[in-house]
């Protein structure tokens, strides 16, 4: 009680509510929401079933979730935690990416080998795209020309042409790639893979491999070592790797594209999000239910906060501006 | 490399390569030689095998190497040839080959072996989806035959390094007189004896005359009292044509393992992990059933004469043989861990799940089981005591 009013006090001295850090629990079908500030879980929010891609419209007034096994996208009011409304996002969707044009969602269909675009305004799907098997990892390019799904079974980074949505390359990668992201404002390529164990970086331009990354742990078997997301600081020079059962998060040098540290998190570290003054990085750890708060200028784990059952996706959002 | 490569220039390579390969690099087709054995009659009516065993897996796999083939322009065709019991194998086995190089046999050890030693098979590359023998992976290996199902060694070792890990190291086995039964419970012995585990006493269950689905409440006590004390009750009985019945009717209230109870294979219904979960449900909407481990075994096949002739770019058996026992070969398969062949016997080497019917309890090789180049090799014939020599002077 006393504990209560006294954080009502403060909350009424300091300045506003907090930055955020959004986390969705796979196996609990809720959201945690972290204070980024007092790195403690300030609400939980109820969800489709087994939440896990998540993404902010660009003005944080929407944010958009997959609940995987409702087969749907779900449109969230982050103010109120109420479900506006669903998007068709075809079946099974797990990841995905907004276009600039803050439109055009680009929805992975991990059970049906589909990416589908969505247009969140009309709510209407715009196009279903034929990619490989299990398509898992989904980005846009800065100029919102060319998006990307990476399909774990089948291998490959697929390139689809935005403008007409057919795919007009696709690239071998090593097995089971997950996540991909645009970097280097948009000139190059970044994929993970999982079993491979391996970030290949690609040239933009010509689909050319510049560069594999390769990951070493003292007293951990290779096999342990299974990239899945990644986040880059925003001066684009630092690259954060979660590596799965390993539960180590890698720093890797984006221009050298050589591994400078590895940090110890929790189990089966899956994705992450900065906060939104870039601080602080938040890992999700599947297996141990809770999210790691990393120092990102020292690169040491500060503090793990309990989340759901199985935290999966992360996504921050800045204070909101009062009205 | 032509995994670095982009499309245009995979097909580059493609077509640079055309005219000096003996096979169509686009075009491949695999043959699936299934020779039917006899089952025995056991008690229970409750789990009939499926008609399309196996079968249904390698589908699976087809159709997972199609939907990534197209993307390089290359096709999968499946041939499938199926031999009642009692049926000579051989002659569907020759016309088979010479359709393809590319084999995936379900038939007994020998039936297996007899396939792998006809003339027309010298060249061709065959995978064992279902025999289980050890001599297949030891002296009696053959150097055109990759194994994709697990030993009984593979899948004895993962049970004991579950008990070695739990501290329960005082066992009893109980092992039946069906086929396989006695062989299970020689790999069980084996590998409790390579895991400092002991047996403190063994009795074979040959009561055929009595019922034991009425009379377990009565016989099983019984038969179960001598044992000498022990911590788990290991059960050989393959068929499941008694331990079903047995559990909960023993003398002293013991756990089940080996064949019923927590039960070591290449698959489980129970698997979720890793992916596992979008695996199992591609199968149930092919197949409407649960994936058994022979299907696991025959999807893997296919999946890896996939894999290697989309990272090799080529169609021809020997190259796919050498890539898949190279040290680039991976296989995306579900576990965990990247699954690859064992360079000394064509064994595929994988995690082996341990379930019971109703969850997953550990994934083996267990955590602390160490080995200097690869724990899952803790599982199985290791390279120092395999008697396999067909396999020498290969890659690695």
């Amino acid at each position: 009680m006393i504990r209560a009013i006294t954080l009502a006090l403060l909350a009424g001295i300091a300045p506003a509510a907090a930055d955020e850090i959004w986390v969705t629990n796979e196996k609990d079908d809720t959201i945690s929401v972290i204070d980024t500030e007092t790195l403690e879980v300030t609400r939980t929010i109820p969800t489709g079933e087994r939440p896990r891609g998540i993404v902010f419209s660009h003005d944080f007034s929407r944010v958009y979730i997959c609940a995987s096994d409702s087969d749907a996208v779900q449109v969230m009011d982050p103010a109120s935690g109420e479900i506006l409304h669903n998007l068709p996002s075809g079946e099974d969707p797990e990841q995905f990416a907004l276009h600039p044009d803050d439109r055009r969602l680009y929805i992975a269909n991990e059970d049906d080998a589909i990416a589908t675009v969505v247009d969140v305004e009309t709510r209407r799907v715009i196009a279903q795209i034929d990619v490989g098997i299990e398509p898992e990892g989904m980005a846009v390019s800065p100029d919102g020309r060319i998006a990307i799904t990476t399909s774990e079974t089948t291998n490959m980074a697929h390139w689809i042409d935005t403008g007409t949505h057919v795919l007009f390359a696709n690239t071998l990668v090593d097995s089971r790639p997950r996540h991909a992201e645009f970097a280097r404002r948009g000139t190059e390529l970044w994929v993970s893979s999982e079993i491979g164990g391996t970030v290949t970086v690609f040239a933009v331009a010509d689909q050319a491999e510049l560069a594999k990354i390769r990951f070493d742990i003292k007293g951990v078997h290779d096999d342990r070592i299974q990239p899945v997301g990644f986040e880059f600081t925003p001066d684009g020079r630092t690259v954060f790797v979660a590596l799965g059962p390993s539960n180590h998060v890698a720093v890797v040098d984006a221009e050298t594209y050589e591994v400078v540290d590895y940090i110890l998190v929790g189990r089966r570290v899956w994705h992450m999000a900065f906060s939104p003054d870039h601080r602080r990085l938040f890992t999700t750890n599947g297996v141990s239910g809770d999210v790691t708060v990393i120092d990102v200028e020292s690169r040491e784990a500060i503090k793990s906060i309990k989340v759901g059952r199985f935290p999966w996706g992360a996504a921050a959002r800045p204070t909101p501006k009062e009205g | 490399m032509i995994r670095t490569r982009s499309l245009a220039a995979a097909f580059a390579a493609l077509l640079a390569l055309a005219p000096s390969a003996r096979a169509d690099p686009l075009a491949l087709r695999v043959g699936w030689l299934e020779a039917r054995a006899a089952r025995p009659p056991v008690l229970s009516n409750l789990d009939p095998a499926p008609e399309d065993l196996g079968l249904a897996g390698a589908r699976l796999g087809l159709a997972d190497n199609a939907a990534s083939g197209r993307f390089l322009g290359q096709r999968f065709a499946l041939s499938e040839v199926v031999i009642p019991p009692g049926e000579d194998p051989l002659a569907p086995a020759r016309a088979l080959l010479s359709e393809t190089g590319l084999l995936v046999v379900s038939a007994p050890a020998a039936t297996l072996t007899a396939i792998a030693d006809l003339p027309e098979a010298e060249g061709a590359l065959i995978f064992n989806a279902a025999a289980p023998e050890a001599d297949l992976r030891g002296a009696g290996c053959r150097a055109n035959v990759l194994h994709v199902f697990p030993s009984l060694a593979m899948r004895a070792d993962a049970l004991m390094q579950f008990l070695a890990a739990r501290r329960w190291t005082e066992l009893a086995m109980i092992e039946g007189t069906h086929e396989g039964d006695a062989e299970w419970a020689g790999a069980l012995a084996a590998a409790a004896r390579k895991f400092g585990l002991r047996i403190r006493g063994r009795e074979v269950w040959d009561h055929a005359s009595a019922d034991i689905r009425r009379l377990a409440g009565q016989e099983a006590p019984l038969f179960t009292q001598n044992l000498p004390a022990h911590d788990v009750l290991l059960v050989a009985d393959e068929q499941g044509d008694f331990a079903r019945w047995m559990m909960f009717n023993t003398w002293e209230p013991r756990l089940f393992a080996g064949s019923e109870g927590l039960v070591p294979s290449a698959w489980t219904p129970q698997a979720e992990q890793w992916g596992a979960s979008q695996l199992q449900s591609r199968f149930r909407a092919l197949a409407g059933r649960d994936m058994r481990p022979e299907d696991y075994a025959a999807w893997a096949a296919l999946r890896a004469v996939g894999e290697a002739a989309t990272r090799a770019v080529s169609a021809e058996p020997g190259r796919l043989r050498a890539y898949m026992l190279g040290p680039e070969f991976e296989l995306a398969g579900f576990k965990g861990r990247p699954l690859s062949f064992r360079a000394w016997n064509g064994q595929l080497r994988q995690p082996i799940p341990l379930a019971h019917p109703r969850g997953l309890v550990a994934m083996a090789p267990l955590e602390g089981f160490l080995h200097q180049r690869n724990e899952m090799d803790t599982l199985g014939q290791d390279a120092p005591e395999s008697a396999c020599r067909a396999f020498e002077g290969g890659n690695g």
